[in-house]
């Protein structure tokens, strides 16, 4: 009994080894792949820009300046100068980045988490329950993505956590379609059917045997439901229904477009279009580089 | 008789999505906090007693099982509501605006769907060449910009630094154009919204043509082809071409919805008066009936445009008459 | 006199271990209105010979070496358009599984116009009926122009691409496996017809099989291949009965005959060597029973010994 234990847990140290050469390999071959360099270092950068921004702002970006600092261009103190109401916009740009990133990050967990549950219960289980879910997913894939984004913002309020609510709601389908056909073959396979006969429960079968599998596939969803994210609160925040207590660069964009000042003031303008872009290509192309690395045959060719 | 099966299928199924939004776009709309008729008249002076009148009126009063079922009376008789923002029905006021927002669409997919096949297909036939490499980050990095983003741009650049494009609008105000010129003055407007459409578009449908592309060239029919000393041009057009492009069709009709954003954006920037920028200014005002007459239009326009795909489907893939193509 | 002469051709696969030498050296011609037969286990390189007749090998391949004459010219010294002049017209390929090989979308009749079409000065509706004539040719009826290769059998799809590779009257027919991955019957009905069509048209073809009992009814000569090597080359006759290379008698004993002779049958232990870094000597000899310290070391050459050429130190 206890010689079987020992081997267990050779057998799990075994694993947890083979594990981490696998994240080291993907590692390696994420900084190899020349636009999964270019991602990595796009989002590295505006990683660090929204935990230093503290200390990288010069003003707060909330503190609205007299009457004399509105629309000035930049300068020493304000470095991309100020908007209508006399805010620093080097500070807002700053603050920006902690929403499109928190907003980014966090529904994208939501929707992979979500669309995991639903994607591995509906592959797994089949018969009715599988057919439920998937007309589910397949009128909420039917919807236009935008304007019930927009309808829902609408109504809910707008507020990060609702905006977060509503890109969720928007984006689990794809996650739960892609997530459910590697289901399907998996669940066929020896392994799966191995630890199905020495009597393994249901659960055990589907995030013990089954989920692993799916992981690198869902690391892949991860990036593009990032990037959607990202995508979708700086339009619906541009469309006026960002949170107007965090100024996202979506709502900058919304007050310059609003005041009508836009053509005047290009150092209110484009310092958040600049940033939107440069942020969306950085998770565009790591998600690239890693749809490219998953691909069967990608890490044989360069000779890992 | 396949042919007629399949179609009857993917009809009912788009039926029961229609019913379906129906459902779910009456429901999102009870969810919103507030009372609509106290949004509507902000005004303080107004009394309760008329508050009232006005519930009984647009039948707010009732329960939400008889809300409903006039809902869908109103729904059948093609009346979506009453308009707070514009005093009108909103049926009226969704209609005044289709059919600036038909001719900024068709004309931005017709160049961004011709654009995006080409430059795809040329691709994924050089996979892996210098021109391939070029055309696929060109299309990333266009993929990766929004359309307002881009319209802003082009805006800022075109229209107010070179002074090439009008800033906005749909003709120049109070030009009394007529005719060829009135025609001309549009599309001139038109440009700079189009454009920032089409290349967003542009950029998806390049990286699907080439994908399908790529996948269709590593296929043995193109071997068999070459093998029959076939010129280029024809193993490009007959064989590959015509095999890669049925995923792209199906993937126009998902595209579609993603059409519909880019209006939205695109409109927005360049007050465009048709239902994109009609639901920006819902949104400002806070419109609530008038938004879900845009988003019901919206989301059939979609199923519809679904169908359609399914339909031209069935005449461009052999495989759906003998029922052979299963997904 | 010969239509096809393959002097000394080599074809490598470049891999991150260095070069597979997927064909290494081999030399066979083939006669005017004879066929020859070209067997082997899976991955012996007859495929890419196959392609490399057409010089059509694809990436990480390369044809390193050798000639390929066909009509007194040598293949791999055309131009593109020479080519593209030469393949479909004057040498055609029948691949195997015509499932994937043809295109989905067109009609059979399609397909066969195209590719006279291409090849010869004619309008569309005379191309069309030369289609409709080559189905009648291969056993299919020409009322069957318009159907889609999902619409047939495997059977009749593999007809189809007969009557593809038969259009334009080629000089030469590569058959890669033609009859693979079908069910017995079917087998017997397509060699028949491959018969027949040769008789009828005086084909000049290499076969490629990895049996020698499909090769010994529609063959006039055999060429037998190991790990990108001719082991031995002979008449049909006197390679079935009287085999002299060791991999070739386990050849013949590793398959039924389709003959239905009743025998033993054995297989052949161990697998073939990869090709990047193939065994010393002859490469044979890891599974070879008679395998001396020669074998081990020196690669044989080949000799001709009662009408053979045999690759193998210790045939006498």
């Amino acid at each position: 009994m206890s010689n079987t234990k020992a081997e267990l847990s050779i057998n799990k140290k075994r694993k947890q080894k083979i594990r981490n050469q696998k994240i080291k390999d993907f590692l390696y071959l994420l900084i190899d792949h020349k636009m999964g360099k270019i991602g990595v270092g796009i989002i590295v950068i505006f990683l660090f820009v929204a935990l230093a921004a503290p200390l990288l702002r010069t003003v707060s970006p909330h503190q609205s300046g007299n009457a004399s600092e509105i629309l000035i261009p930049p300068n020493s103190q304000f470095i991309l100068g100020t908007d209508d109401l006399g805010r620093d916009v080097w500070s807002q740009v700053l603050y920006g980045s902690r929403v499109s990133l928190l907003i980014g990050f966090v529904s994208a967990l939501a929707t992979v988490v979500t669309g995991t549950l639903v994607g591995i219960i509906a592959g797994f289980y089949g018969g009715i329950l599988e057919e439920v879910l998937m007309r589910i997913v397949d009128f909420f894939m039917m919807l236009p993505a935008l304007p019930l984004m927009i309808v829902l913002a609408a109504v809910l309020g707008p507020n990060i956590w609702n905006i977060i609510f509503v890109v969720t709601l928007i984006s689990w389908p794809t996650t739960a379609r892609v997530v459910r056909s590697q289901v399907l073959s998996l669940k066929e396979r020896p392994f799966v059917e191995a630890s199905r006969c020495i009597g393994a429960k249901n659960s055990f079968l589907m995030f013990g045997e089954i989920f692993p599998n799916v992981v690198p596939i869902l690391f892949a969803e991860a990036v593009i439901m990032i990037t959607e994210a990202i995508y979708a609160e700086a339009v619906l925040s541009f469309l006026g229904l960002g949170d107007p207590v965090r100024m996202s660069w979506g709502s900058m964009l919304h007050f310059a477009f609003d005041s009508g000042t836009m053509a005047r003031a290009p150092w209110w303008v484009l310092p958040p279009i600049v940033s939107i872009i440069l942020l969306i290509i950085g998770f565009s192309f790591l998600g690239t580089a890693v749809s490219d690395i998953l691909k069967p045959g990608y890490k044989e060719k360069k000779g890992l | 008789m396949k042919t007629l099966q399949f179609i009857l299928k993917k009809l009912t199924g788009a039926l029961i999505t229609i019913v379906a939004i129906a459902i779910a776009n009456f429901a999102i709309f009870r969810i919103a906090p507030g009372d609509p008729i106290r949004m509507m008249f902000k005004d303080p002076r107004v009394s309760t007693e008329q508050l009232q009148a006005m519930r009984v009126k647009f039948g707010l009063d009732k329960s939400i099982g008889g809300q409903f079922i006039d809902y869908v009376k109103q729904l059948l008789h093609g009346n979506l509501g009453f308009s707070f923002w514009q005093k009108r029905p909103v049926a009226d006021v969704i209609g005044d605006r289709i059919g600036q927002t038909l001719i900024l669409v068709v004309t931005a997919l017709v160049i961004a769907t011709t654009l995006g096949i080409i430059l795809g297909a040329i691709s994924g036939w050089r996979n892996g060449s210098k021109t391939d490499r070029t055309i696929l980050s060109l299309s990333l990095v266009l993929y990766s910009i929004p359309t307002f983003a881009m319209g802003i741009l082009l805006l800022l650049v075109f229209g107010f630094i070179l002074l090439l494009f009008p800033l906005g609008g749909i003709t120049t105000p109070a030009s009394g154009f007529t005719g060829f010129m009135y025609l001309k003055d549009v599309l001139w407007h038109m440009v700079l919204p189009a454009f920032s459409i089409v290349l967003w578009y542009v950029g998806e449908y390049i990286l699907l043509t080439r994908s399908s592309m790529v996948e269709v060239m590593d296929q043995d029919y193109i071997v068999t082809a070459r093998s029959k000393g076939l010129r280029e041009s024809v193993i490009l057009r007959k064989h590959a071409l015509r095999n890669a492009l049925l995923p792209v069709v199906t993937l126009s009709g998902v595209n579609f919805a993603f059409a519909i954003a880019g209006v939205i954006e695109a409109e927005t920037v360049f007050s465009w008066p048709g239902i994109g920028r009609l639901t920006y200014d819902a949104v400002m005002k806070r419109d609530y009936p008038l938004l879900q007459g845009i988003f019901l239009l919206f989301a059939v326009s979609v199923v519809v445009a679904n169908f359609i795909v399914d339909l031209i489907y069935t005449r461009i893939d052999p495989r759906i008459k003998t029922g052979a193509a299963h997904e | 006199m010969n239509i096809l002469e393959i002097k000394d051709l080599k074809v490598y696969y470049m891999t991150k271990n260095g070069p597979a030498k997927a064909v290494d050296s081999i030399s066979f011609s083939v006669e005017k209105n004879k066929t020859v037969g070209l067997i082997g286990e899976s991955g012996c390189g007859k495929t890419t010979t196959a392609r490399a007749i057409m010089n059509f090998v694809k990436e990480p391949g390369e044809i390193a070496g050798g000639e390929i004459i066909f009509n007194g010219r040598n293949i791999l010294n055309l131009s593109d358009g020479e080519l593209r002049a030469l393949r479909g017209k004057e040498i055609t390929i029948v691949r195997q599984e015509a499932q994937n090989a043809l295109n989905p979308v067109m009609t059979i009749g399609d397909q066969i116009a195209e590719v006279i079409l291409e090849h010869e000065r004619i309008d569309k509706k005379a191309a069309w009926q030369r289609a409709e004539k080559q189905l009648d040719l291969v056993g299919i009826s020409h009322k069957r122009a318009k159907t889609f290769p999902h619409e047939m059998s495997g059977g009749m799809r593999q007809r189809g691409m007969i009557a593809i590779a038969t259009a334009c009257n080629p000089d030469f027919i590569i058959m890669d496996e033609p009859i693979t991955g079908l069910d017995v019957i079917v087998q017997r009905q397509l060699l028949t017809l491959i018969n027949d069509l040769r008789n009828r048209l005086n084909l000049t073809a290499l076969f490629i099989a990895h049996d020698l009992s499909v090769v010994s009814e529609t063959c006039d000569e055999v060429v037998v291949m190991y790990a990108g090597k001719i082991m031995e080359k002979a008449d049909v006759v006197s390679l079935y009965q009287n085999p002299l290379h060791p991999y070739t008698k386990a050849l013949i004993h590793s398959y039924p005959s389709i003959r239905g002779e009743r025998r033993k049958l054995k297989s052949i232990p161990g697998s073939p060597p990869l090709l990047v870094n193939p065994p010393e000597g002859c490469r044979f000899h890891p599974r070879c029973e008679f395998a001396t310290d020669l074998c081990r070391t020196v690669e044989p050459e080949i000799r001709r010994i009662n009408g053979h050429s045999v690759a193998c130190h210790i045939v006498k």
